[in-house]
C-alpha cells in the first residue's frame, strides 16, 4: 500500500518536474523567436524610415546640382556623389592587387610559416580596428606632410580598408580549392605562379570578386576615415590633390545642421548610399551563391 | 656520334614539354624569374600589411608624444578637457566608450545568442538563408545610416516612450533620479548604447552560429535521445561545447562596438564634461571626439591628446580583437583535437 502511494508521489513529482522542463523550454524558444523578431524589427524599421524621408529628398537636382549653402533655394548632391565614386572606384582598385597578392601568399605560401600566421592574425585585426584611426595615419603621414587634404589622401585611407577585407576573402576562397587541382598543373610542369594565375585563382575567382565587391560596399559608407584626409568641396572637382567633396561627409555634416535644405538632401543620400550598399550586397551573395 | 647530333640542338625542357604529335614544341614563354618575382611580390604584400599595422602605431605614437610627456598615464584618469586653457585629459572620454560599449554588449549578448539559437535550431529550412541574409545585412548598412536614424527617428521616439516616463517615475528618487536626468532629447550614453547593440548584434550572431553549427551532430542527438529538451541541448550541451568561441564572438561585438565613429558622433550629444552617471546627459566617446574635434585641433597639446586618446582606443581594441582570435583558434584546435 505505502508503496504504491510513494511510488505516485514519485510519478507526480516526476510529471511536475517534466511539466516546468517543458515550461522552461516553451519560454526560451519564445524568447529566441522574440530575439530574432527583435533584429528583423531594427533593419525594417531603418529602411521604412530611410526610404520614407528619402524619397521625399530625391529630386532629378540631387544629381546635377551642386552642395547649397545653408537655406539655399535648391541644391542637389552631385559634386559628392562624382567624388564619392571616384574615390571609392581608385581606393578599389589601389587595395584590391596588393590584398589579392598577400591573400594568395597566405593560402599558397605561408599556409604554416611564421609570417604567414603573424600576417594572418594582424589582418583579422585590421579588419575590425577602428576605420577612424586608419584616418588619423593617413592624416599623419600624407596630409600633415602635403600640407593640405587631398583626393588623393581619402583614396588611400579607403584603400587600406579594402586591403583586408580583400586579403581574407581570397585566402578562404583559396583554400577552398582542392589540392588534387593543384597538384594535376604541378604534373604537367607549370611552373608555381601560372598554377596560382590561371588554376587556382581562376577557380576561386567567383569568391575573390564577392569579397572586391564587399569591400567596395563597405568603403563606399565609410565616413570617418575621410574626414581628415578628404575633408570636403563644395564645388564639382576631379583634382585628387586637392579636397574632395564625398557623400558620407555631405551626409554628416547636412545632417547634423539645422537648415531644412541640408537635412533633405542629407536624408536623400542616406537613401541613396544604403539603397547602392544594401544592393551591392545582395548582388555578390547572388553571384557567388550563383558559381558554387 | 652523328646521329644524336640533332638532338642536342634542342633545350633539355623543350625534348620534355615536345608534343606527341610530332609539332614542334611551343617555346616556353616565361623564364624562371617569373616564379621568384611572384612570389616576392605575394611575400612584400603580406609583409605590406605588417607594415601597415606596425606605421599605424608608430604614427599614433609619435602624434601622441608631447601629451605622454605632459601628462603621462595620468591622462588616463584626468577628467579635464579644455583647448582655451590647454589642459587635457582622457577620462570623460574613455569613460563615454566604455559605457557605450558595455550596454551595447548587455544588449546584444542575449539578443545574439537567441537568434543564434533560433537559425541554428528552430527556424525551419527554407527561412534559415534568407533570415541569416537579413541579420548580415544589418551589419552592411553604413554607420552613418544608423547615425543619421539614430538622430533624427530613434532618439525622439526613445526620448518619449523612455526617457521622459522614468524621468517622471524616478524624478523624485534619490540617487535614482541622477541615472535619468538630462534635457528630453533622448540623446547620450543609453541611445548611443543601443544603436551600437543593433549594430554589433549581426557580427556576434554569425559568430555564434558558426560555432554552434560545429558541435557534433551525435553529441546533440545523444542528449536529445536521453529527452532532453531543446533549450537543455543548447545550453547544457551545446553551449558548453563552444563557449570559448562564443566568448571570441562576444569579443569581436565589443571590438566593433569600441571603434564604432559616425553613429556614436551623431547621438552621444558630444559634451565634453562629465555630468553625474545619468545614461540621458550628453557625453562623448573617444571616437566621437576625435570625429568632432580632429579637424579643427590646433597642432600642439590638443592634437597631441586626440592621438593619445586614439592609440588608447587602439590599444584597448588591440588587446579585445587578438583576445577573441585567440579564444575562437582555440576552439578549432579542440575541435581538431576531439575529432
Amino acid at each position: 500500500m505505502s508503496a504504491v502511494m510513494a511510488s505516485s508521489v514519485v510519478e507526480s513529482r516526476r510529471l511536475s518536474k517534466h511539466r516546468r522542463r517543458k515550461a522552461v523550454n516553451a519560454v526560451a524558444l519564445t524568447l529566441s523567436m522574440a530575439a530574432m523578431a527583435f533584429g528583423l524589427f531594427w533593419l525594417i524599421w531603418i529602411l521604412i524610415e530611410t526610404v520614407r524621408l528619402g524619397v521625399g529628398g530625391l529630386t532629378w537636382s540631387v544629381f546635377t546640382e551642386m552642395t547649397p549653402p545653408p537655406q539655399a533655394e535648391t541644391g542637389g548632391l552631385a559634386n559628392a556623389i562624382w567624388g564619392s565614386f571616384l574615390m571609392v572606384v581608385l581606393a578599389t582598385f589601389v587595395g584590391t592587387p596588393i590584398g589579392i597578392l598577400a591573400g594568395i601568399y597566405l593560402a599558397e605560401y605561408g599556409q604554416k610559416t611564421t609570417l604567414g600566421n603573424v600576417t594572418r592574425f594582424i589582418n583579422d585585426i585590421l579588419l575590425s580596428a577602428p576605420s577612424i584611426v586608419i584616418g588619423l595615419f593617413i592624416y599623419a603621414v600624407m596630409v600633415s606632410r602635403m600640407k593640405t587634404y587631398s583626393g588623393y589622401a581619402g583614396v588611400m585611407a579607403l584603400a587600406l580598408i579594402v586591403i583586408p577585407v580583400v586579403i581574407r576573402t581570397t585566402e578562404n576562397m583559396l583554400s577552398l580549392i582542392p589540392n588534387a587541382l593543384r597538384e594535376a598543373a604541378y604534373a604537367l610542369g607549370t611552373p608555381k605562379w601560372k598554377v596560382i594565375v590561371t588554376v587556382t585563382l581562376r577557380s576561386a575567382q567567383a569568391g575573390v570578386m564577392t569579397g572586391v565587391l564587399l569591400a567596395f560596399a563597405r568603403i563606399a559608407g565609410e565616413t570617418a576615415p575621410l574626414i581628415f584626409t578628404a575633408l570636403s568641396n563644395q564645388f564639382w572637382s576631379s583634382d585628387l590633390g586637392r579636397p574632395m567633396a564625398n557623400l558620407p561627409n555631405t551626409i554628416f555634416k547636412f545632417a547634423m545642421s539645422p537648415y531644412e535644405n541640408w537635412q533633405k538632401l542629407a536624408w536623400a543620400g542616406v537613401f541613396l548610399i544604403t539603397l547602392g550598399v544594401l544592393a551591392l550586397n545582395i548582388f555578390a551573395r547572388i553571384m557567388f551563391r550563383k558559381k558554387h | 656520334m652523328a646521329a644524336t647530333l640533332p638532338a642536342s640542338h634542342f633545350d633539355k625542357n623543350e625534348m620534355q614539354r615536345s608534343d606527341p604529335m610530332g609539332r614542334p614544341p611551343t617555346v616556353r614563354r616565361a623564364g624562371p624569374w617569373a616564379d621568384s618575382l611572384f612570389s616576392a611580390l605575394a611575400h612584400g604584400a603580406a609583409l605590406l600589411t605588417l607594415a601597415v599595422l606596425a606605421a599605424i602605431i608608430g604614427s599614433l605614437i609619435v602624434g601622441a608624444m608631447p601629451a605622454i610627456r605632459e601628462y603621462g598615464l595620468s591622462f588616463l584618469w584626468r577628467s579635464e578637457w579644455d583647448p582655451v586653457k590647454d589642459q587635457y585629459g582622457g577620462l570623460v572620454m574613455i569613460y563615454g566608450t566604455l559605457a557605450t560599449s558595455l550596454i551595447a554588449l548587455l544588449i546584444a549578448v542575449p539578443v545574439s545568442f537567441g537568434i543564434a539559437l533560433f537559425l541554428t535550431e528552430l527556424s525551419p529550412g527554407w527561412l534559415r538563408r534568407p533570415l541569416g541574409v537579413a541579420i548580415e545585412l544589418l551589419a552592411a548598412v553604413p554607420s552613418i545610416v544608423y547615425g543619421m536614424w539614430g538622430l533624427l527617428v530613434f532618439s525622439p521616439v526613445l526620448s518619449q516612450y523612455v526617457q521622459q516616463p522614468m524621468q517622471r517615475l524616478l524624478g523624485n528618487v534619490p540617487f535614482l533620479k541622477g541615472l535619468v536626468s538630462g534635457a528630453p532629447v533622448g540623446i547620450g550614453i543609453l541611445s548611443a548604447g543601443i544603436i551600437l547593440a543593433i549594430m554589433i548584434i549581426p557580427f556576434i550572431a554569425a559568430v555564434m552560429r558558426d560555432v554552434f553549427e560545429v558541435t557534433p551532430a551525435m553529441l546533440k542527438e545523444s542528449a536529445y535521445g536521453l529527452g532532453s529538451t531543446t533549450w537543455e541541448v543548447v545550453f547544457k550541451v551545446v553551449l558548453p561545447y563552444t563557449k570559448t568561441g562564443v566568448i571570441g564572438g562576444i569579443m569581436l561585438g565589443l571590438g566593433r562596438a569600441l571603434g564604432e565613429t559616425m553613429a556614436v558622433t551623431f547621438v552621444i550629444g558630444n559634451a565634453n564634461q562629465l555630468n553625474g552617471p545619468s545614461l540621458f546627459e550628453a557625453a562623448n566617446s573617444i571616437t566621437s571626439v576625435l570625429a568632432n574635434e580632429f579637424a579643427e585641433a590646433s597642432e600642439g597639446l590638443h592634437q597631441a591628446s586626440l592621438l593619445y586618446l586614439a592609440l588608447v582606443l587602439f590599444f584597448v581594441t588591440f588587446v579585445v580583437l587578438s583576445l577573441s582570435k585567440v579564444l575562437l583558434a582555440q576552439l578549432r584546435k579542440g575541435e581538431g583535437a576531439r575529432a
